[in-house]
């Protein structure tokens, strides 16, 4: 399954794009209304991109009543990303959520954190929702398998890996070039760091992974699989190659046939099985 | 949402800056102001261009190679490829009875195909040294000032209708003397079609994609 990363595709501009995955993540919805940080909010780097968006989106009450609808229109089943500033505000957005897979975005840079830790988000949203719940990590945790473990236990079902690194870049005045300093570092840089993720949280937990960080073409997506991911997601790519999912699709299929993989997802967890076998 | 592969047919300089010349295939050349976000290659995002010059076979972008994208879209060769998506974005709105085009540096860029598309009306034109001026000959019936000359200097008394690309302080210093100017602003953008959000800019007090709502504005960003 190929999805879009949250906030990196507005479907109701580029309907087709939506179209060309098999689920449309929305960007990340708080309660309240939020402009996102100030300008100058991108910048691209030697291997990556920055952003320094800030979680910019309607507020729940708004997204529910004008934007979900819209979406709803589109007919790609809909994941909705979910964040806040205390276990409450995710909980009451989840409870106010039907019919979509939700990811609790545990994780973004860009914002201050909710002070109570990501297993006690899941384990509130769990009580307030049947749906499916994703939580989705940051890559800057020492260990994230213990992360993953945590989260597994408070209920949730599945896992989303990565969210961005925090990163910062100086311009020629050596001053940040972000308006806030410090922003969240996408795009190839991080494949790697995002397969060291899923590697270690595929070994972890029994959960499905979303994997994504720095998929551009179908091998980064096998590699993705391979190390453990179920799903994946494209984040940087689709800012420059609205065309990706499609292409990428056809990609991957080549890259599973060319190694005699009936399917994509018969990849899965192949980087583990030489380990496995010298340990046992 | 297609990038379209398109060959490059020419590059030559004009001052300091770059006029790439691509094929025009089927692209719609739009509106001016409107712009195109062209594969800088080896880099990771493409870069926003409005249009400077349209023909029959050919479009054609004036870059200012002033960072490593567009040092990268300026090092192109005839026959080269690159991708191309666009016309994106809103152009100036062109059925105004007195247009007077103003234009700053490589704000310059759109004011070719936008004075063509009027007319040839009239137009002043700032830049810092008479080697960035070397641009002023894209543009017909131009009157053209030197800094520390700016281009307010010139406005007439007269009500004018005013269609202006340039450096932001010079937008800022139209707005303040023309409330109602058409004015073309800049932001980084990753993406150029609403998905990344990174373009916003503070428009009616509030901060809005620059690459939806614009990235021509009456007069309203800061």
């Amino acid at each position: 399954m190929l999805l879009n990363a949250s906030g990196c595709l507005d479907a109701l501009l580029a309907p087709e794009v939506a179209r060309s995955l098999d689920g449309f993540v929305t960007k990340t919805i708080t309660p309240e209304a939020r402009e996102g940080n100030p300008p100058v909010r991108i910048a691209e780097t030697e291997a990556g991109m920055l952003n320094s968006i800030g979680l910019a989106n309607p507020g729940r009450d708004r997204f529910l009543t004008e934007v979900l609808p819209r979406l709803r229109g589109l007919g790609v089943p809909l994941w909705v990303s979910v964040g806040g500033f205390s276990v409450h505000d995710y909980a009451e957005t989840c409870a106010a959520l039907e019919d979509v897979t939700i990811e609790l975005n545990l994780s973004c840079p860009n914002v201050d954190e909710a002070p109570e830790g990501a297993a006690a988000i899941v384990a509130a949203c769990r009580a307030a929702t049947a749906l499916p719940l994703y939580a989705k990590l940051s890559p800057a945790a020492w260990d994230i398998a213990e992360h993953a473990r945590a989260v597994e236990a408070a209920g949730a079902d599945g896992l989303s890996l990565v969210n961005t690194l925090r990163g910062l870049a100086l311009d020629a005045s050596l001053r940040p070039k972000l308006g806030t300093g410090g922003g969240g570092y996408s795009g190839p840089a991080l494949k790697p760091v995002a397969l060291a993720a899923v590697y270690a949280c595929a070994r972890a937990v029994e959960l499905p992974i979303v994997g994504m960080g720095g998929v551009t073409s179908g091998i980064d997506a096998l590699e993705l699989i391979a190390a453990g991911a179920s799903e994946f997601a494209l984040g940087t790519i689709l800012f420059s190659d609205p065309e990706a999912p499609t292409r990428i699709r056809s990609e991957l299929a080549a890259e599973a046939s060319s190694r005699n993989l009936g399917h994509p997802l018969d990849a899965r967890c192949l980087a583990h099985s030489s380990l496995q076998m010298t340990v046992s | 949402m297609r990038r379209e592969l398109r060959r490059v047919t020419g590059s030559e300089q004009v001052g300091p800056y770059t006029l790439l010349r691509i094929e025009r295939g089927a692209l719609d050349a739009g509106i001016p102001g409107q712009f195109f976000m062209l594969e800088a290659p080896g880099r990771l995002l493409p870069r926003p261009m409005s249009l400077c010059l349209e023909a029959a076979s050919e479009l054609a972008f004036l870059i200012d190679p002033i960072g490593p994208g567009t040092r990268a879209l300026c090092a192109l060769e005839t026959g080269d490829e690159l991708h191309v998506l666009g016309p994106r974005g809103n152009g100036f709105k062109l059925d105004v009875p007195r247009p007077l085009l103003v234009g700053g540096g490589i704000g310059v860029a759109p004011l070719p195909y936008l004075s063509a598309r009027l007319g040839r009306p009239p137009a002043i034109l700032g830049f810092r040294s008479t080697w960035h001026a070397e641009a002023a000959a894209l543009i017909p019936n131009a009157e053209v000032c030197i800094e520390p000359t700016y281009v307010t200097a010139l406005l007439p008394d007269e009500a004018v209708d005013i269609l202006a690309c340039g450096p932001e302080p010079m937008l800022a210093a139209l707005r303040a003397l023309v409330p109602d100017a058409q004015l073309a602003w800049e932001a980084p953008m990753a993406c150029g079609y609403g998905a990344c959000y990174g373009c916003a800019v503070e428009i009616d007090g509030e901060l809005r994609r620059l690459c939806v709502e614009g990235p021509v504005l009456a007069g309203a960003a800061t």
